[in-house]
């Protein structure tokens, strides 16, 4: 029990690694819908185990010699300051890798504990992290080089093609998962690895040992951060860097699963030494950066135009702030594990060592003492003076080794603290800035479109009123032309009446008749020149034309009643005989007062009266 | 492996079974066309059933296409720029059967002096076409050779322009025997025509950048 609570640091960085680091395999493929996430999820978690236990020992043993965390304690505070290191740069939105957080961590244990960091190792571990990137784009622009000749030589049908890339996509994101597990299980096991030795587990026809069985443990804790955290991951990561096709992200999968089996594996290694070649550095790298590298590889290939190239900036500042982060938060941590809650967190390894030769020194001598007495028994007094004086001497010179050491290393620590604090403090700054900038865009964003959505709700109202009053007008228009309409009837009909008169008074010969239909006749004349209807339309048409009249009058003054009589009626839509019946004239005189109403009005050729007046 | 590709198999024969479908479309058409202007009435009744059986199945796959590219998330990110494009090939098999129809249910009067002229230009427009059928075929097997197939469609589409404007021109030019009304008319069946040889110029614009989105 007390082992899994000691676990529970790197099982949680397992589970970040998966959460995150598994949308660098699957990322593209699901993202692009190539692959359901539930296939994804599943073919990555198995392979991550797979290759965790089969292949994850090379990678972990050069962490193992960068610092042998010794005690559980401190295997837990090591990985729990690296877990810390990348959930707080990730909230802080700053690049952070795992691979970087966990060597951090290590030399920060170091540091603690006075263990002398292995330079050689540093370097190679630090090499690789650039050589990571830059392989993983050597490897992208030739896969890449190769699918699209293939592409050109091969007429496959497009529709097979796309399902070759998805079948492909699954096998090399399988590749990639089991190479993701054996090269950074060691970033979430590794410093356990001597910490806890648990018995080999024999299964008949495979035994696992201890190792393998932390790792396995590592493993599923990155499977498990695969199926519940990474969709969100993949989903949304997608084409961050730069827009990939499905033959990009096959490539870029593969070359990134290349270089993280190239870095972790044994067997490639030692066949390498065999050749007479040197061997390869077994070291965990971020597949991150070397998804990256490899995204730029092909960007660079295709002409650059669409690479972020401030990208590298924040790759090689994780290189950097990262370890630093980690390591002092490791020594931190270590501090409060060794001094408030007691727990050994390790020795110093080099102190250790010299003790052990002296004792192992002191221990000759007295067997050689012992060979002697029996021939001297004077010897032994003298001997051991000698050999007080030479244990003394030897004390002297370790302790004082071990001082000035000790002295080296505080201000070795304080340059770098100061040094991380700057950083941190940069980082942190920019952060703050870009942050500053992107609220005061979101704001500026926010209140325009508060702006566009109220000048458009002003719109739309406008054009709702526009289009009620449009309505109302037309109610109107209609309204008066069928006023017009039954006037004109009217008068039509008189007209007709009239003339019937007309006819009955020649076919009649008594007086009294003809004096009554000449009546008559007058009497609808009368009716005809003074028609009350007439006189109640035309009031109407002046009521609904006010405004208009109005911009009439003050642009042409010299207007006469009439003509704005006829304005009105033209405004309506009425033809010229209409109007005629309407105003109790002919037709005829109707065209000719338009005619002098277009003088009138200055209305261009091209133009039609009715245009311009409806116009107006 | 068969099985795993089972679905792209059908969906793939489909394709080519649907590009069929609207080529056969376009030569009823051209053909249906010679008939009316032989005034070869029953052959013409015919290809107008042959036009519109082969519309329905054209529509039938299309749908069909439809339904497996988003069932079976084939193409994902080009599924809607294929989804136009077959669009477009269908608008030529459907325009060219309302053609057929139109010449069918308003029997256009076409004066001995310009049949051949509207042989001509029928010709060209569904050539336009059919020069459009291959490229797609290509477009889904080697991109990059799309580009060089279109050249014909353009070539023909503007061959059919000049032969429309020619007809145009002598129908208001040398024609005064023909009443307006007719004139009119036989301008509108000129404009028909056209018709499929415009479609098939955005036919061949939409496939030349496909296959140039395709090919980066």
């Amino acid at each position: 029990m007390i082992i899994l609570f000691y676990l529970s640091s790197g099982l949680f960085l397992g589970w970040s690694l998966g959460a995150n680091d598994a949308a660098n395999v699957f990322g593209t493929a699901v993202g692009s819908r190539m692959i359901r996430f539930k296939t994804a999820a599943i073919v990555a978690s198995i392979f991550v185990i797979l290759g965790a236990v089969i292949q994850g020992a090379g990678a972990s043993h050069t962490l193992g010699k960068l610092g042998s965390i010794s005690t559980l304690a401190a295997a837990f505070t090591v990985a729990l300051s690296a877990a810390l290191t990348v959930f707080w740069m990730t909230r802080l939105k700053l690049p952070v890798s795992t691979s970087q957080a966990i060597v951090g961590a290590i030399i920060g244990w170091n540091f603690y504990t006075n263990n002398p960091t292995d330079l050689n190792i540093l370097t190679k571990i630090v090499s690789t992290w650039v050589s990571g990137p830059i392989l993983g784009g050597i490897f992208s622009v030739l896969l890449f080089i190769l699918i699209r000749k293939v592409n050109q030589k091969t007429k496959i049908h497009l529709l097979y093609r796309h399902s070759y890339i998805k079948f492909g996509l699954l096998i090399v994101g399988a590749f990639g998962a089991y190479s993701l597990g054996a090269n950074n299980i060691a970033n979430v096991m590794g410093v356990f690895t001597t910490a806890i030795t648990l018995p080999t587990i024999d299964l008949g026809f495979v035994s696992i040992d201890s190792t393998q069985q932390l790792f396995l443990v590592g493993g599923i804790a990155i499977a498990v951060g695969i199926i519940t955290y990474s969709k969100h991951v993949m989903e949304t990561v997608g084409n961050t860097l730069m827009p990939l096709t499905p033959d990009a992200a096959i490539v870029v999968v593969l070359s990134q699963a290349l270089v993280l089996f190239i870095f972790s594996s044994q067997t490639l290694s030692n066949s390498l030494q065999s050749i007479g070649l040197p061997a390869i550095p077994l070291v965990p790298v971020s597949s991150s950066q070397v998804v990256i590298g490899s995204i730029i590889g092909i960007g660079l290939y295709k002409g650059g135009k669409e690479i972020k190239y401030n990208i590298l900036g924040s790759i090689s500042l994780g290189w950097i702030a990262t370890p630093i982060v980690a390591g002092i938060m490791a020594f931190i941590m270590l501090f409060f594990v060794n001094n408030v809650f007691k727990q050994n967190v390790g020795t110093n390894n080099l102190i250790e060592t010299k003790i052990k030769v002296v004792k192992g020194a002191a221990t000759t001598i007295n067997i050689s003492d012992s060979t002697y007495t029996g021939i001297n028994q004077t010897e032994p007094i003298v001997n051991d003076s000698i050999i007080n004086k030479e244990k003394r001497i030897t004390q002297r010179d370790t302790q004082s080794a071990s001082k000035t050491k000790l002295i080296i290393i505080w201000i070795e620590l304080l340059i770098i603290i100061i040094l991380a604090f700057i950083l941190i403090y940069y980082l942190w700054f920019r952060n703050k800035k870009t942050n500053k900038l992107k609220l005061e865009y979101n704001l500026f964003k926010e209140k325009t479109l508060l702006k566009v959505g109220s000048l458009k709700k002003r719109i739309v109202e406008k054009e709702l009123r526009q289009e009620n009053l449009g309505k109302e007008l037309k109610f109107r228009q209609n309204e008066m032309v069928t006023m017009a309409m039954s006037i004109i009837q009217k008068n039509e009909f008189l007209e007709n009446l009239k003339r019937e008169i007309i006819k009955i008074k020649s076919r009649v010969s008594d007086h009294e008749t003809r004096l009554g239909l000449n009546k008559l006749s007058l009497m609808i004349t009368q009716d005809l020149s003074i028609d009350r209807d007439r006189e109640r339309f035309q009031l109407i048409v002046n009521e609904q034309s006010n405004n208009f009249n109005q911009r009439l009058t003050d642009r042409f003054p010299k207007l006469t009643d009439n003509e704005k009589r006829l304005i009105a009626l033209l405004r309506l839509n009425l033809s010229s005989k209409e109007i005629a019946s309407i105003l109790n004239i002919s037709p005829k005189s109707v065209e000719m007062n338009r005619y002098r109403l277009r003088k009138k009005l200055q209305v261009e050729p091209k133009t039609t009266l009715n245009d311009f007046i409806r116009k107006f | 492996m068969s099985v795993l590709f089972k679905n792209v198999k059908q969906l793939v024969f489909d394709i080519d079974n649907y590009i069929d479908t609207v080529e056969q479309g376009t030569l009823v058409f051209k053909e249906g066309i010679v008939n009316y202007l032989k005034g070869e009435k029953s052959s013409f009744a015919e290809k107008i059933d042959t036009i519109t059986q082969l519309e329905t199945r054209a529509d039938k796959l299309q749908r069909k296409i439809d339904n497996q590219f988003y069932h079976h998330s084939i193409l994902p990110q080009n599924v809607s720029d294929i989804e136009i494009m077959l669009d477009k090939i269908d608008e030529l098999i459907d325009i060219s059967k309302d053609i057929l129809y139109q010449f069918d249910d308003e029997l256009p009067f076409i004066p001995k002096e310009l049949v051949n002229d509207y042989l001509r230009l029928a010709d060209a427009s569904c050539e336009a076409a059919l020069t459009c059928f291959p490229a797609t075929r290509t477009f889904f097997r080697e991109p990059l050779k799309v580009r060089d197939m279109l050249v014909k469609v353009y070539f023909y589409e503007k061959e059919t322009d000049k032969l429309a404007r020619n007809i145009k021109r002598k129908l208001f030019h040398e024609m005064p025997d023909l009443r307006l009304s007719e004139k009119i008319h036989l301008r509108y069946f000129t404009l028909h025509i056209e018709t499929i040889s415009d479609k098939a110029e955005n036919l061949a614009d939409m496939l030349s950048i496909l296959a140039l989105k395709m090919s980066i």
